[in-house]
């Protein structure tokens, strides 16, 4: 990102929670020096975390979020980016969101079919909106919003999110301030 | 000639480094550029120029780690992972911080000009007139007229796009063909000259980006990748690599030494001039010595003024050109962080095609005539309109094939801008070599205003020891703020972005009022201003320093005023101005 984007963007801040904005703009906060991880991500977990990102973006048309690795990447992210309380978070995360579904399904969550994933995902999204319409300043983010945040961030970024769900044009050659757009056409992925 | 010497010495090889390195070369000059760091070779070493952003682990963020080594660079937008190479380390160059003061820096060949935001605009009168006729500070030692050919001389060689407006606040140039807004900022533009009586205008950001090919100095034109912080295989934007260095190459006269850290310029009292410098090799930690008839100074403005005020102390305690008791005073920058932005209803049926390197511009439209608000000078805004990417807010839905869905295609239109206003010369706002002396200990730095996490500070302690760089120079330190008239400016700021985008019929607008720390605007300016008197300034108007006129300094330290629009192209102006009159000096043998 550049100046110019960084003045733009204001309308975008705005808007809501931004995808990935965490990640350009937020600087650690005072006191929380450490970047330790509090504990390491398993093969398991991987699996487990694009499960999840599929749930979120899922293969339709083109191919959905286990397909460009959302859930690696997701750990890359954690791991490197994440401040420890949110690391924590993220982790308690992943054995609340398999606890719900015991809970709902008696099942742990690679055990449940995609729709019983689906249903659990929108009930645990709806559950986020709540919690962020009360949410106080100092109050951690939910978990759930972090992998959603990183699901769509890491899905849209990639190689498959951004040459086959969205367009990817790595040297346009020209600039056009306006074309004709009709509904259905992709959007840019940069 | 013995190898160490030369007709002239540059000192820097950021913008106006690089053109002191053109114009005196191409003028027959054998010439020696100093760089403190390392060597950037153009297109070899632009290393992640031509990366998907798929290639980058963390999709250009910042890690924690970064974070923790960059406690500076953190504070805004540079730090990412994208083009880290190109800023310095700020913990091999620590500065303190009496007042928090955000300064980026980039410490290798081309300097910032690899990096930059390429906007190119002219000062005017009324920026050349402002201090004289407020009673702020000195008058500029020169007017609009006799700067306005080497405008036109830099334009032409940098290759600026944009359009001709005749704004008088804005003067138009040289311009190559413009680019082209999106239709809702054409709207918006329409709209804002429509509802202010022809008064307030939205253009076409004026840009370093060529729109047709240099052929002669084998630069493309711009591919609209929107990646020129990475360094622009194509040459498509101006900077030292793609354009003044090649050209100062191709005649035969120019040494370019990277890793030459200039400690002092050496001084012969009873000559009044200048020999040349003493160098630190930044990698062996060796010390040379190299003469030369001329030296330019183009270090960028704070270590500009670092290196004149370890030059010559055993005549001037403060350095050369302290004798005014000007020499790192008047420290200014643009203030930022106050804009509006909104979402602009409609235009469905609307998009673009590639990604413009470049923005809309608001030029300065306030205290000018006959507009008198509660502050002195003004601001002009950038931004941009666009539609919604992927990343925009879809919290109306939840997950699955509905999300997808919808975030593959364009969002709504936003519209956001964001202001640059003009600081004043304080006298009091200065930099100063830090003599202090402090104890091992580190304390954590809170903004006092913000409470914003500054990193790690040393104590004072008066058994202690100065506090010394990773070559074990002095550091600076900074006692410079923004005052109660750019106080009142960023209301206007603020609550002008809103009416104006409101007027246009942007809907939802919302005011963002957000960090203005000086430093952050990376427009550097004024520690060595020139002016009329030697008591009251540190160059004259030539850019020579009034106690030594063979030492030029030609980069932003020469400002005496800030004016509020990018200053970089009047110093590739001032620059080629300079080294014209030091070569026809020379040759009269007054130098």
């Amino acid at each position: 990102m550049n100046r110019r984007e960084a003045l733009s963007r204001v309308a975008l801040i705005l808007g809501g929670t931004v995808v990935g904005a965490n990640v350009f703009l937020e600087g650690c906060k005072p006191g929380d020096k450490k970047a330790a991880t509090t504990r390491t991500f398993s093969d398991g977990d991987i699996a487990y975390l694009d499960e999840i990102a599929e749930t979120i973006i899922p293969t339709t048309n083109t191919p959905g979020a286990k397909a460009a690795k959302v859930g690696a990447f997701m750990t890359v992210m954690v791991n490197d980016c994440y401040e420890e309380k949110d690391q924590k978070v993220f982790f308690e995360g992943m054995k609340l969101l398999n606890e719900a579904s015991d809970k709902k399904f008696g099942k742990s969550f690679m055990d449940i079919d995609a729709a019983q994933r689906k249903t659990l995902l929108m009930e645990i999204d709806t559950e986020v909106k709540k919690y962020m319409a009360e949410k106080k300043g100092e109050d951690p983010k939910h978990y759930f919003r972090m992998m959603k945040e990183l699901t769509l961030l890491g899905y849209f970024t990639s190689e498959i999110g951004a040459t086959q769900a969205l367009r990817y044009v790595a040297v346009p050659g020209k600039y056009e301030g306006c074309v004709p757009y009709k509904k259905g056409d992709r959007a840019w992925a940069t | 000639m013995p190898d160490n010497v030369y007709d002239a010495i540059v000192i820097g090889s950021g913008i106006s480094g690089g053109w002191a390195a053109k114009e005196l070369t191409e003028k027959g000059l054998k010439v020696l550029m100093l760089e403190r760091g390392r060597n950037i070779e153009h297109v070899k070493d632009y290393v992640n120029a031509n990366k998907a952003p798929w290639e980058f682990p963390h999709r250009g963020g910042r890690t924690q780690q970064m974070i923790k080594d960059y406690p500076v660079l953190k504070r805004d937008y540079p730090l990412n992972e994208t083009n880290l190479d190109y800023w310095c380390s700020d913990k091999d160059s620590p500065y303190t911080e009496i007042k928090r003061f955000d300064w980026f820096r980039g410490y290798h060949v081309g300097g910032r000009s690899l990096m930059w935001g390429r906007q190119s605009y002219r000062l005017s009168d009324l920026d050349f007139e402002a201090n004289a006729k407020e009673g702020i500070a000195i008058d500029w030692p020169v007017r609009y007229k006799e700067i306005a050919p080497w405008y036109d001389y830099a334009e032409r060689f940098a290759g600026i796009s944009g359009s001709k407006e005749g704004l008088p606040q804005l003067p138009d140039g040289q311009f190559l063909p413009p680019m082209e807004m999106t239709c809702v900022e054409k709207d918006v533009a329409a709209r804002i000259k429509e509802k202010f009586d022809g008064k307030r205008h939205m253009i076409i950001g004026r840009t370093a980006n060529i729109t047709v090919p240099f052929t002669d100095q084998g630069r493309a034109s711009c591919q609209y990748r929107n990646k020129c912080w990475l360094g622009c295989p194509f040459g498509a934007y101006f900077s030292t690599q793609s354009s003044t260095l090649p050209a100062a190459m191709k005649t035969g006269n120019l040494t370019l030494r990277p890793w030459s850290i200039v400690t002092k310029i050496l001084y012969d009292k009873d000559k009044k001039r200048a020999t040349g410098v003493e160098v630190l090799d930044g990698e062996n930690n060796k010390t040379y010595t190299y003469n030369a008839k001329i030296i330019f100074v183009n270090a960028s403005a704070l270590n500009s003024a670092w290196i004149l005020m370890n030059s010559a102390t055993d005549i001037w305690p403060d350095g050369l050109g302290s004798s005014s008791g000007e020499l790192g005073h008047n420290v200014m920058d643009h203030h930022l962080g106050v804009g509006a932005g909104g979402q602009v209803e409609g235009y469905e049926d609307q998009y673009y095609f590639g990604r413009r390197a470049n923005g809309v511009y608001i030029p300065r439209y306030r205290n000018f005539f006959g507009d008198k608000r509660d502050y002195l000078r003004g601001f002009g805004y950038q931004g941009g309109g666009g539609r919604g990417g992927y990343s925009r807010s879809a919290e109306e839905i939840s997950i699955g094939a509905d999300l997808k869905d919808a975030l593959v295609e364009p969002g709504t239109w936003t519209m956001g801008i964001g202001g640059f206003g003009e600081t004043l010369p304080y006298h009091e706002n200065r930099i100063y070599l830090d003599k202090n002396t402090y104890s091992d200990k580190q304390e954590q730095f809170n903004d006092p205003i913000t409470g914003k996490d500054l990193g790690m500070r040393p104590v004072p302690d008066k058994n202690g020891k100065q506090r010394l760089d990773k070559w074990g120079l002095p550091v600076l330190a900074f006692d410079v703020e923004y005052k109660e008239n750019e106080k009142k400016m960023r209301k206007d700021m603020l609550n002008d972005a809103i009416e104006m985008l409101e007027a246009a019929g942007v809907k939802n607008v919302k005011g963002r009022d957000g960090d203005g720390t000086l430093g952050r605007g990376i427009h550097e300016m004024g520690t060595a201003r020139m002016g009329k008197d030697p008591k009251t300034s540190v160059l004259n108007k030539w850019n020579q320093v009034w106690d030594a006129p063979n030492v030029f300094v030609t980069d932003g330290s020469f400002m005496t005023s800030a004016s509020c629009v990018n200053p970089s192209l009047g110093y590739m102006a001032f620059t080629a101005r300079a080294a014209d009159h030091a070569v026809n000096e020379l040759k009269k043998g007054n130098l």
